[in-house]
């Protein structure tokens, strides 16, 4: 880039302006607790990515005669098994690091899912004010009708149970916050001067939508976001307790709670320790979605 | 002498439905009625008039944001309202415009080099990108901004500072016509003589036509060649600029006149006071709309509607004004 070059040669005393990132890390890491969960989701991620060497063990590998064994600190624990093993003695610490895989996974992919479709046809409900808009407020109206849970069972008692049939039931069950949103701030958005003057320039309505006010709608988008992961991995739990998400075999947090709780007086750790996992889960990326919300929302923002 | 003509507006309307609940048939306001105007190459036309009085819409019609519902727009050579969409894109290079307020016309999130490329990415496919970002650095020059100011953000930038950048996208596709709407009345006083000098050596530079609006006088009074004069809607006056200064004819504008600060404490004027406020657009006044809050108003104002006539090189539309010259016709006569 010569021309660049000649920019900086120009005018070597001005400082270059903090980049938009260095300037939201600087927001961002101000609120402390959003930092602890940031931490803590990087390691959770660190470890959902490399399970295949950090686990000791195989999850579906069943070790007989270690059938329940207690956590290594506690009575009768073994060093090798250091969180103990379930009903049928596989290695509890195993099945929970590749379940931190598939709860990410889902998290994400709903997430994903829901905001790529949500921001389509928010944009389209924005700019077509006639019946599109309609059908679509409407058909999410119907879906914010249904309690989420008792939507997604009948969504996947349809379907029927799997993982990605749980996928798509969460993704249908938070499609209407993202359409509202979207819609709402696009609403706004195109009232702007700036649109206009896109316009007078000759921008198409797809490039208006896409180009001039999406990027101006990210905010509340990205921290909406950052919220689904946590419901949507405690939705797919809870899909999983009730037997119609992932399906036994599968290290899926919600799936161990379901089929180790009649064992919660005489073993509880194998009920606790998905407990526990879900918990740190949700909690660091609910804080981490906190610190976003502060770091991008404009009302909050020093300039 | 007489420039190409370069806008011509004839018996110019908008009207707007306003939805008054579900069992209420919607109303119409008539936020433009009849105007009829032409620029000519070169030269400033400024519009005036408080707010309300249909000078914005004046803009969005002929920025082609929105369609006339009745007269007729000629751009150059080409009828808007009967134009063809291929037509209608080409007009879009050819009129621009500049927003009052510079903190909402540019995209908070879109690079000021992004921004004024955008315009030739849309309407110059051909453009290198080369070629695009030369053309860019030689626009901010051109209104006196730096190279290196390219790759900010618009939150980076002061008001007048927004100003020029506005000015600048605007100018990006080369138009001929030039809509500003209010540019300066969201700036310092000082920011504000910096801009309309940017915008005069532009003019002069680039041989631009310039549609001008302004709730003041004072404004207009070093930019324009014409000025019109508009109250709720309809053209009052429309008169050179040294004759509108010199002799005002319409009350109003006379009004409008009275109530523009000077920086001459020896002068010492008379200062109309308008009674009452600004009517409601929803149901004007019979007659003449400016008669209730009008100084010099007799019965036939509150009847009937004065139509816009010439006298000498001014058009008003003010019965008071024919009364006037007919009184000076029967004592010559």
């Amino acid at each position: 880039m010569p021309a660049d070059r000649t920019v900086t040669a120009a005018a070597p005393t001005v400082k270059a302006p903090p980049g938009p990132f260095v300037a939201f890390f600087r927001d961002f890491s101000e609120n402390r607790a959003a930092l602890v969960g940031l931490i803590i989701l990087s390691l959770l991620v660190f470890v959902a990515i490399f399970a295949n060497f950090l686990a000791p063990y195989s999850p579906y590998e069943q070790f007989r005669d270690f059938v329940r064994t207690p956590p290594a600190w506690a009575e009768g624990g073994n060093s090798a098994f250091l969180l103990g093993t379930d009903e049928i003695g596989r290695d509890m610490l195993s099945r929970l690091i590749f379940g931190a895989r598939l709860s990410l996974f889902i998290g994400l992919s709903v997430v994903v899912a829901s905001m790529a479709v949500g921001i389509v046809l928010g944009l389209v409900a924005a700019f077509a004010p006639g019946w599109p808009s309609i059908v679509i407020m409407r058909a999410m109206d119907v879906i914010l009708s249904v309690p989420s849970l008792l939507l997604a069972i009948v969504i996947v008692a349809i379907i029927g149970p799997s993982l990605t049939n749980t996928i798509i039931a969460i993704t249908v069950v938070y499609l209407p916050y993202y359409v509202r949103l979207v819609r709402a701030s696009a609403l706004q958005e195109k009232t702007r001067d700036y649109v206009t003057a896109a316009r007078v320039g000759g921008a198409g309505t797809l490039r208006i939508m896409f180009k001039t006010v999406l990027p101006n709608c990210m905010a509340p988008i990205i921290v909406q976001a950052a919220l689904t992961i946590s419901n949507a991995i405690l939705e797919a739990a809870a899909l999983g307790f009730l037997g119609l998400g992932a399906q036994p075999p599968s290290p899926e947090w919600g799936a161990m709670l379901a089929s180790a709780r009649e064992f919660l007086q005489s073993a509880p750790w194998i009920v606790t320790e998905p407990g526990l996992a879900i918990l740190i889960t949700v909690l660091s990326i609910n804080l981490v979605g906190d610190g976003l919300r502060d770091a991008l929302d404009p009302k909050m923002r020093r300039s | 002498m007489n420039a190409p003509v370069v806008l011509n507006a004839s018996k110019l309307a908008r009207f707007y439905a306003v939805p008054r609940g579900a069992f209420k048939a919607p109303a119409t306001v008539k936020a433009l009625a009849e105007a009829s105007f032409t620029l000519e190459a070169g030269k400033t036309l400024a519009v005036v008039g408080e707010s309300g009085c249909g000078k914005s819409t004046l803009a969005r019609l002929v920025t082609m944001i929105e369609e006339p519902s009745e007269g007729h727009l000629m751009i150059g050579d080409t009828d808007v309202v009967n134009a063809d969409r291929e037509a209608l894109r080409k007009l879009r290079s050819e009129v621009q415009i500049v927003f009052q307020n510079p903190y909402g016309s540019l995209n908070p999130r879109q690079k000021i080099i992004d921004a004024l490329a955008e315009p030739l990415i849309i309407n110059r496919k051909e453009m290198s990108a080369a070629d695009r970002k030369a053309a860019v650095l030689d626009m901010l020059k051109r209104v006196g901004l730096r190279p290196e100011h390219a790759n900010r953000y618009p939150h980076m930038f002061s008001g007048g500072q927004r100003q020029r950048i506005a000015i600048a996208r605007a100018l990006m596709l080369k138009p001929k016509i030039l809509v500003l709407d209010e540019p300066v009345s969201a700036l310092d006083v000082s920011v504000q003589a910096q801009v309309l000098n940017l915008l005069v050596e532009l003019q002069e530079s680039l041989g631009l036509s310039y549609l001008f609006i302004s709730h003041g006088l004072s404004v207009v009074r070093h930019m324009a060649d014409e000025i019109l004069v508009m109250y709720l809607g309809r053209v009052v006056e429309r008169a050179p600029r040294e004759k509108l200064f010199e002799q005002p004819l319409h009350p109003y504008t006379q009004a409008l006149l009275s109530a523009t600060p000077m920086a001459d404490p020896e002068r010492q004027r008379e200062r109309i006071r308008l009674k009452g406020e600004l009517p409601s657009p929803f149901n004007p006044p019979t007659g003449c709309a400016f008669h209730p809050r009008c100084p010099r108003a007799f019965d036939k104002c509150k009847v009937e509607r004065p139509e816009l006539r010439w006298h000498g090189e001014t058009e008003v539309a003010c019965w008071a004004v024919e009364r006037d010259e007919a009184l000076v016709a029967t004592q010559a006569g």
